[in-house]
């Protein structure tokens, strides 16, 4: 199955290099502290490294900061993120030497960069002295052949909720390397307030390191920045396609997931490597889940086939098979019953939670229908499911009906939260309090009770007319607007009949047909004007009026070929399913899209970096 | 051409020397030279005069004036001099002007007379007083080497890097030396000392006696000695008139001369040229000039003028108080064209005007020696002073151009660009006699326009950058900020002229730093100049570090916030914090949100106690209520304080009107309470559960009554604690309490869940008690359930539902549903008929 590119899709530059360069920065920073050394490596930083370099190349012994420290060596290198809590564990150490009496050399690695804030920390505990710092600039890990990826999931919390800018200069660094490395981009779009500064801050660093990139060939024809608060609701619905659904169920971290026994059908787990080098995973992570079970088995008739070729061979033809083709076919086979056992174990999960009608639920949330249905499903939900392992996907459900409807009506919002508070512990307040802020959670205000005669006048007039009308309503308000966007851009797509998930018509397909993720419309709607030329509207409803922007360079140095690559850089997470939409939609328009995020997302992250649970 | 080589003098067979005038002085000077100290920087530098020098203190009245003046005798400065005694003067490599005075004071001075900074040479030579000292140039810089009283040295290799050496004593020496020179060799300074017949050279370590090769004998006392441009050669003069020629090694004899005088010479400097075989040395007396070599016969000249040498790379300066000369040996190059009976390829090329040319030429060309013709015209045209000789020459070589194939023409196009500069810096008025050799084949263009930015000639300096073309940050751009360093220092003009002025010139030329102006300004004590200045730098990063200098902290907040990097606002930030009192600090917060959030996310991490006086200066209960409701489950671990907290939290709340948390919060406090006292009577964990799992946990526990008391204290939904009770019975399988609670009332949330919660237990006997239980709507789904197929087909078919008949149609798998389903397809049927 897996669509093929068009013939005359473009090539994709070659990231690799961005490995090679990050691995040979740390080796280098590592060997200015000559001799044996004790390397800690923070948790977060273990699995990136893990993609670029294994431990053994580094000729040090690493141990994992939090693990225990044994010391062995006269010197210790720590490689961190820098954080403030890190700063106190380094601290700690170095202050339990001092009393100690031991002397040591200290080195403090900091990834992507270092902050002032840390150098603070740790002067005030009085260790400024005691260490060296350095830089190793690790900001873009190629997970895939078109996804480069910060590996920052603090990134969203940081600066949607707590309004901490420091990690844009990050991404404007990172941007400024990708320029360096693969030339100039000549055509930028954005939209959000926090693609306008990176892009801003990028341009600085471009003006003031003039003359590099210039007369290089641009190889990435566009550049589109996008805030993950542009389009909530698509990183908020349940995945359904199969890469998505994967890191739903077990989680991708860092480009690979844990199998455990109930996939590998084993007594142990197994780490595997998700990219398009696994033959059989590049053939269905883009596709809808119905599609995959039918898929893998067919695969798994033809690989029998190509086994029992054996049996009508010579000698001769015999040897050839099993030293060339039998070790790709045994991979191969190995590979198809991981996904295969990966695919039942979903069903059975996905069964047991009814699946179906939560399905059924968000995509009445989605177009606007049975709100009142939707409510009381989510209140049984919480009623419900009542232990603590549950909150995070009927808060999901939750920030989905605020943001659909441009906040809850004030008695939904109170009962609701009361419910929530009973089921799941009281330190939510917290979490509905970041929530508010950072938009998620909202309750209507006196101007916008609306919605409440609005879902009345849907539940009466069906379809268009009540379209219209939901799009006269929310125009008056001044939230989420998400009913009048999804109407202007037609993101619930009209169903004569079923939709054919086997062969999809458009981008929709990857939550079954029901809507096309805001996010990738807007993308395609702006690279086919090339502009934000008749979008106005649109942007105006996105509250995003003064941080959508376009700039384009006049001189045509851009080969066609170079044009029809685009990178996409998502500031705040993106998820599985929007990769895949987009990647369908440079089949169909003969695009490569590159992904650029600060991390790979999806809904439970999201509702993880607003909540507040007790340490 | 005869005329041409009239100045020509022969030194032995192989070298000529000539000597041609630079300038005739404008100096006007009323002293002869001999009765000043004089100065003057190579390569075509300035010259420092201190007139009056010795008079002391007994004519007070009558100080010594400094003046200073461009080598072609414009006057740049003159100062009177107000210090102590002065020893001696020299230049050093960035034409600061170094006084040595008595004490050993060291006085620097600009080009301009401005007063730079002082250093001194240690406090021995305070006490024994300067008898003599030198200025000398090395690849570090310039240095000092001081003579004092107690006949010991001290030296200063670099005077940017100020380290005294003092050096050696050299034993028995009993008066001042008669003659001492620094030598430089493998990148250390020694001294080379005369006293009597014996040279002594000291290094930092010791002092030896050394003996130059091959001196001739009967020597009681050298009266000169003269060092070479690079170090490398060293000449000695004997108060026998004998001159020693050799390498500054002491290791080789180049060769000796006996000129017969005995008087002591006024000054000795060698003249030689980079490359050239021939050294020789110029030996100056009061009226007689002498060039000596490797030959019998010297060069003489007479000098009608009291004059001063100044050694050059390639030649010596010769000024007096009319005129300015110099005197080379005559390159290669113009030797070859122009000897006398010369038969140089490049010969044949300048006498193309005669009517022989033509002859001439081809007759290089089939030696095929054209393309050297042309070039020694090109050289020699570089080495020409005057403009008319110089076009000359390359006229020729153009004219030798033509008929050659292939000759690449950027030496003549290079050659043609110096010149021109050359011949610019040269003129009177800028008054830099830089020969070829110097620049550019010594100095580079960024020395010479350093040169000229020095000397202020600013238009000067962007013409040449704009006529070189070269790249804006290395020319225009860095002239157009020494031109604005400069001109903030003009007091007398007002700051929104001088800003305005900057601002029209430098527009936002690439690579001019707004910021480094503003320094300037702020060094100057323009502290409005260096603020309009700032705005124009459009990088706000590089405004804020002077903005806080200039403690305009407020102003550098905003700029920081402005530049996007987060470090730079924290910097700001904490300076701020100690500056101002923590009311002001937090009001200055409060007006930049950006700096807030930064602000706070460290103190969430660092300093909670701030984060809290920050809440609670902006009167922002909403958040202080968080603060305190983070605090009673994170930082307080007894009940009571955690209540406390809570009830605090709370109160904010309120405050906050957000009615909906206070509430919220007032349960918890309740729910702690009750838990702790649950604990205290029950036994096992409750603290810290949810009121939901407190709840089930009660059931669990067998405690109903107490559930049930909870449910009501709290105001449970009757829904949710339905589903509690069903949940948890489920999990005890207690199914006759399951059965008695489903009939103690009718069931809020229908008896589906009942089924379907009997079946996950796997207990179907249950689930068919409440499967006739369930509504009509979901009694084919709970029928399918408890696996009666065949009832519930007659249901749906009862309720003629098509989805229903479907989704029973779906389950109808294996042969005993066979009947069944053609049931359902006959009712179908029948349907459709209707």
């Amino acid at each position: 199955m897996a669509f093929p590119h068009r013939p005359d899709a473009p090539e994709l530059p070659d990231f690799s290099m961005l490995k090679r360069l990050a691995r040979d920065q740390l080796i280098y920073l590592l060997e200015q502290l000559p001799g044996k050394k004790d390397l800690f490596i923070e948790a977060d930083l273990m699995s990136p490294l893990d993609r670029i370099a294994n431990v053994s190349i580094l000729k040090v012994r690493s141990l994992s900061l939090r693990s225990c420290p044994s010391f062995l060596f006269e010197q210790l290198c720590f490689l961190v993120r820098p954080r403030i809590k890190n700063m106190r564990y380094i601290a700690s150490l170095v202050n339990a030497d001092k009393v100690a009496g031991r002397t040591r050399k200290y080195k403090v690695i900091f990834s992507p960069q270092k902050f002032y804030a840390c150098e603070m920390v740790l002067e005030e505990e009085g260790i400024y002295g005691d260490v060296s710092c350095d830089e190793w600039a690790f900001s873009l890990l190629p997970l895939d052949v078109d996804l480069l990826s910060m590996e920052l999931p603090e990134f969203f919390r940081d600066y949607f909720l707590e309004g901490d800018q420091r990690w844009i200069n990050t991404v404007a660094q990172a941007l400024h390397l990708l320029s360096t490395l693969y030339g100039p981009f000549p055509n930028c779009y954005g939209i959000g307030r926090c693609a306008k500064m990176a892009y801003e801050l990028w341009r600085k660093l471009e003006e003031e390191e003039d003359g590099e990139t210039k007369g290089r060939r641009p190889e990435i024809g566009h550049i589109f920045l996008l805030d993950r608060d542009v389009d909530f609701v698509t990183a908020l619905c349940s995945q359904v396609v199969y890469e998505g659904l994967v890191d739903d169920t077990f989680r991708i971290k860092c480009g690979s997931v844990d199998f455990g026994p109930e996939v590998t059908s084993s007594d142990k787990s197994l780490k595997v490597l998700l990219n398009a080098e696994d033959k059989v995973f590049h053939e269905i992570r883009n596709e809808h889940f119905s599609n995959v079970f039918g898929f893998l088995s067919q695969k798994a008739r033809n690989l029998q086939a190509q086994y029992d070729r054996r049996r009508g061979m010579d000698i001769k033809q015999m040897k050839n098979f099993v030293s060339q083709e039998l070790k790709g076919l045994k991979q191969e086979h190995r590979l198809l019953s991981l996904h295969i056992g990966a695919c039942e174990s979903i069903m059975k999960k996905k069964t047991k939670q009814d699946f179906q009608e939560l399905i059924k639920t968000e995509h009445a949330l989605l177009e606007g229908f049975s709100i009142r249905e939707s409510t009381s499903y989510i209140e049984e939900h919480i009623d419900r499911f009542g232990s603590p392992r549950f909150f995070l996907p009927v808060l999901r459900l939750l920030c989905l009906l605020s943001i659909t409807e441009n906040g809850l009506i004030p008695k939904d919002y109170r009962s609701l939260k009361t419910q929530y508070l009973q089921s799941y512990g009281p330190e939510h307040l917290l979490t509905f309090s970041n929530l508010r802020r950072a938009g998620l959670l909202t309750e209507q205000g006196p101007g916008d009770t609306l919605t409440a005669v609005e879902s009345k006048v849907s539940k009466l007039v069906t379809d268009k007319a009540a379209g219209k009308i939901t799009d006269a309503f929310s125009s008056l308000a001044k939230r989420s607007n998400f009913r009048a966007i999804s109407k202007k851009l037609n993101l619930i797509p009209r169903v004569d009949g079923e939709y054919d998930l086997k062969v999809p018509r458009d981008m929709a397909y990857v939550f079954s047909g029901a809507y096309v993720p805001l996010s990738c419309r807007i993308i395609e709607q702006v690279l086919e004007r090339r502009s934000w030329q008749g979008l106005d509207e649109v942007v105006r409803l996105l509250n995003c009026g003064d941080f959508a922007f376009t700039d384009m360079t006049k001189e045509d140095k851009a080969s066609s070929e170079s044009l029809r690559l685009i990178l996409v850089v998502f500031l705040g997470g993106c998820t599985f399913s929007e990769i895949s939409a987009l990647r369908f939609l440079g089949r169909e328009k003969g695009y490569r899209f590159i992904f650029l995020t600060t991390a790979v997302t999806n809904s439970a992250r999201l509702m993880e970096a607003m909540s507040e649970v007790k340490a | 051409m005869d005329c041409y080589t009239a100045n020509w003098n022969p030194l032995g067979d192989s070298a000529f020397y000539r000597k041609y005038e630079l300038y005739s002085m404008d100096w006007d000077l009323k002293e002869e030279l001999r009765d000043c100290l004089v100065a003057a920087a190579p390569y075509g530098g300035p010259v420092a005069l201190l007139r009056n020098p010795w008079r002391k203190e007994k004519a007070a009245s009558v100080r010594p004036v400094l003046d200073i003046y461009s080598a072609s005798g414009m006057p740049l400065a003159s100062l009177l001099w107000k210090s102590g005694p002065v020893v001696s003067l020299g230049w050093s490599a960035e034409e600061e002007l170094l006084c040595v005075q008595e004490d050993g004071a060291v006085l620097v001075y600009g080009l301009h007379g401005d007063f730079r900074r002082h250093f001194s040479m240690g406090n021995e030579v305070l006490q024994n007083r300067v008898l003599d000292a030198r200025i000398f140039h090395t690849e570090f810089g310039s240095g000092v080497a001081i003579l004092t009283g107690a006949h010991r040295f001290t030296l200063s290799a670099n005077v940017g890097d100020l380290k005294l050496r003092r050096m050696p004593e050299v034993p028995g020496l009993q008066s001042a030396p008669s003659c001492w020179t620094v030598l430089c060799q493998d990148r250390v300074a020694h001294i080379l000392l005369a006293v009597g017949p014996d040279l002594y050279l000291l290094d930092h370590a010791a002092c030896s006696a050394v003996t130059p090769p091959g001196l001739a004998p009967g020597v009681s006392s050298f009266l000169q000695m003269a060092v070479s441009f690079t170090y490398r050669h060293l000449a000695l003069f004997t108060d026998t008139g004998y001159i020693w020629m050799g390498t500054a090694s002491l290791k080789e004899k180049l060769c000796e001369f006996n000129c017969n005088i005995r008087a002591a010479p006024k000054q000795m400097v060698w003249c030689s040229r980079p490359r050239s075989k021939e050294r020789a040395v110029v030996v100056a007396w009061e009226r007689r000039l002498m060039v000596v070599g490797d030959a019998p016969e010297s060069i003489q000249f007479v000098l009608d003028e009291d004059s001063y040498l100044v050694p050059e790379l390639d030649g010596v300066r010769i000024f007096s108080r009319s005129t300015h000369e110099f005197l080379h040996e005559v390159p290669a190059a113009s030797e070859e064209i122009f000897k006398i009976a010369s038969m140089g390829p490049g010969t044949g090329v300048f006498s193309k005007e005669s009517q022989k040319a033509d002859e001439y030429l081809r007759e290089i060309q089939e030696l095929g020696q054209l393309t050297q013709a042309v070039q020694q015209c090109i050289e020699a045209a570089g080495h020409e002073h005057q403009p008319d000789m110089q076009k000359s020459l390359l006229r020729a070589a153009s004219f030798g151009k033509c008929f050659l194939d292939r000759f690449p023409p950027d030496s003549f196009v290079r050659m043609c660009q110096d010149l021109r500069v050359l011949n610019a810096v040269r003129d009177y008025h800028i008054g830099i006699p830089l020969t070829y050799s110097q620049y550019p084949c010594q100095l580079t263009i960024q020395v010479l326009l350093d040169r000229l930015v020095l000397r202020r000639l600013y238009p000067l300096a962007i013409q040449i950058c704009e006529y070189l073309r070269l790249p804006e940050v290395q020319g225009v751009s860095r002239i157009l900020a020494h031109w604005a360093c400069y001109k903030v220092q003009q007091k007398d003009v007002s700051d929104e002229d001088v800003a305005r002025a900057i601002n029209q010139k430098l527009g936002d030329t690439p690579g001019v730093s707004y910021s480094d102006i503003a320094a300037r300004a702020y060094g100057c004590g323009r502290t409005e100049l260096a603020i309009k200045l700032l705005e124009y730098e459009p990088r706000s990063g590089e405004q804020v570090p002077l903005l806080l200098k200039m403690k305009r902290s407020k102003l550098a907040l905003s700029k920081a916030i402005e530049s996007g990097d987060t470090d730079l606002v924290f910097t700001v930030l904490l300076h701020l914090k100690n500056e101002l009192n923590r009311g002001d600090f937090f009001m200055t917060l409060r007006n930049q949100p950006m700096a807030l959030s930064l602000y706070r996310q460290f103190c969430k991490h660092q300093e909670l106690e701030t984060l809290k006086d920050l809440y609670n200066q902006d009167d922002n209960h909403q958040e202080l209520g968080s603060f305190h409701i983070r605090a009673s489950y994170a930082a307080e671990e007894r009940i009571e304080g955690r209540v406390a907290a809570l009830q605090t939290a709370a109160d904010a709340f309120y405050k906050a009107k957000n009615e909906f948390a206070a509430k919220a919060t007032e349960d918890q406090m309740r729910l702690l309470r009750l838990q702790r006292r649950l604990e205290d009577e029950l036994g096992g964990q409750f603290l810290d559960l949810s009121l939901h799992d407190t709840v089930t946990t009660l059931i669990l526990g067998g405690h109903n009554k107490r559930a049930e008391q909870l449910a009501r204290d709290f105001r449970i939904p009757d829904k949710r604690l339905w589903w509690l009770k069903l949940t948890a019975l489920a999990d005890l399988e207690d199914w006759e309490e399951l059965e008695k609670f489903s009939k103690s009332k009718k069931s809020p949330i229908g008896y589906l869940p009942f089924v379907e919660i009997c079946i996950k237990q796997h207990n179907k006997y249950e689930a068919k008690k409440y499967a006739s239980r369930v509504g009509p709507e979901q009694k084919v789904k709970a029928l399918l359930l408890v696996g009666d197929v065949a009832q519930a087909a007659d249901v749906a078919i009862e309720h003629r539902n098509e989805a229903e008949l479907s989704l029973v149609l779906s389950h109808c798998t294996g042969a005993t549903d066979g009947a069944t389903a053609d049931k359902i397809q006959r009712a179908r049927a029948q349907a459709q008929k209707k």
